[in-house]
C-alpha cells in the first residue's frame, strides 16, 4: 500500500502539529481536521471513522504514551491522497507492544473499564499499523478525496513540521 | 483537563417514571475525551448520591462518542448492579454509535432497547 511505504511523498497534502500532553488539545485538533475533510467532501461516515480513530489514538498516545507529563509532546500528521486518508500519531513514551493488549471482547474483560481504543482504530480505519515499538501509529483509511478536493488541494498550506 | 476546562454545569435531563430514572444527554451530541469525565461523574452521582439505582439512557441524541465514555458506561453497571439495580439503553439513532457497542462486545453486556417504552418495559 503506497499510504505505507511512503506517505507523506504521495499526499495531495500532509499537516502536522506537535501538541503537549493535554487532553484539552484534542477537540480543538479535531476541529480543524473536521473542517479540512467537510471542505473536501469526504462523507459522514467517512467523518465519523476519522474522527473516532484520531482521538483514540491521540488519547492513548498522552494518557498511556506520555503519561500526560507536560514535558512530552505528541506528533500527529495527517495526510490526504487520491484514494485515502492517513494519520500518524507519535509520542514520546517507553512503547508498548499492541499484540500483548488484551481482547476486549473476551467475555473475561467485558467488565474492565479501559482497552477498547485500539479496536475502535482497527475497525474503522482499513489499516492499523505500529512502529517505533509502539510509540508510532499509522492508520490508513480508503475513501474517495472528491474532484473538488484535489481542485483545491494545493491551497490548503501545510503546517512546517 | 486545562484550568480553562468548562464549568460543570448540567450535562444531563433526568426524569422519573415509576422506580426508573429516565436520563437524556442535554446538548451532549459529543461524547468525547473532553467532556466524558463530567458527564461520568453526574451519572455516578444518580447512584452515589441521589439513589437511583433503576437507569435508563437515551441515547437519541448522541451522535459520537469513544471508548472513554465505554468505560464510563461500564462502570455504571457496576454501580448500578451493587446497588441492586439495571441500566438500560434506548434509542440509540445512529448506526455508527450502535455498531460500537456491537464491534465491542460491550451490546452483549448492556440491555439495549429500540425505544423508552421497550425498555420501560423490561424493568
Amino acid at each position: 500500500m503506497s499510504a505505507l511505504s511512503s506517505e507523506a511523498a504521495h499526499s495531495l497534502c500532509q499537516i502536522s502539529w506537535r501538541l503537549p500532553s493535554d487532553l484539552s488539545q484534542i477537540p480543538g485538533l479535531q476541529q480543524q481536521i473536521m473542517d479540512l475533510l467537510r471542505q473536501k467532501g469526504f462523507s459522514e461516515r467517512d467523518m465519523f471513522a476519522i474522527r473516532l480513530a484520531l482521538e483514540e489514538a491521540v488519547a492513548n498516545a498522552m494518557k498511556h504514551g506520555n503519561r500526560l507529563l507536560p514535558h512530552k509532546f505528541v506528533d500527529v500528521a495527517l495526510g490526504l491522497q487520491d484514494d485515502c486518508v492517513w494519520i500518524r500519531v507519535c509520542d514520546e513514551g517507553d512503547g508498548f507492544d499492541p499484540d500483548q493488549v488484551p481482547d476486549p471482547t473476551a467475555e473475561e474483560n467485558l467488565e474492565r473499564p479501559c482497552g477498547r481504543g485500539i479496536l475502535l482504530m482497527r475497525h474503522f480505519m482499513d489499516h492499523v499499523e505500529y512502529r517505533d515499538q509502539g510509540r508510532t501509529v499509522l492508520m490508513v483509511r480508503r475513501c474517495a478525496c472528491g474532484t473538488e478536493a484535489k481542485n483545491q488541494a494545493y491551497y490548503v498550506s501545510p503546517v512546517a513540521e | 483537563m486545562s484550568a480553562g476546562a468548562a464549568p460543570k454545569r448540567r450535562r444531563l435531563e433526568v426524569e422519573d417514571i415509576g422506580d426508573v430514572t429516565f436520563v437524556r444527554f442535554t446538548d451532549s451530541k459529543i461524547l468525547d475525551e473532553a467532556n466524558v469525565q463530567v458527564i461520568g461523574e453526574q451519572l455516578f452521582s444518580l447512584v452515589d448520591n441521589h439513589g437511583r439505582k433503576n437507569l435508563l439512557l437515551d441515547f437519541s441524541r448522541v451522535e459520537y462518542m469513544t471508548s472513554a465514555f465505554l468505560g464510563k458506561l461500564v462502570t455504571l453497571n457496576k454501580k448500578v448492579q451493587q446497588a441492586g439495580g439495571r441500566l438500560a439503553l434506548c434509542n440509540i439513532a445512529h448506526k455508527e454509535i450502535f455498531d460500537i457497542f456491537v464491534i465491542t462486545g460491550l451490546k452483549r453486556l448492556f440491555n439495549i432497547y429500540r425505544d423508552e417504552q421497550e425498555a420501560l418495559q423490561s424493568f
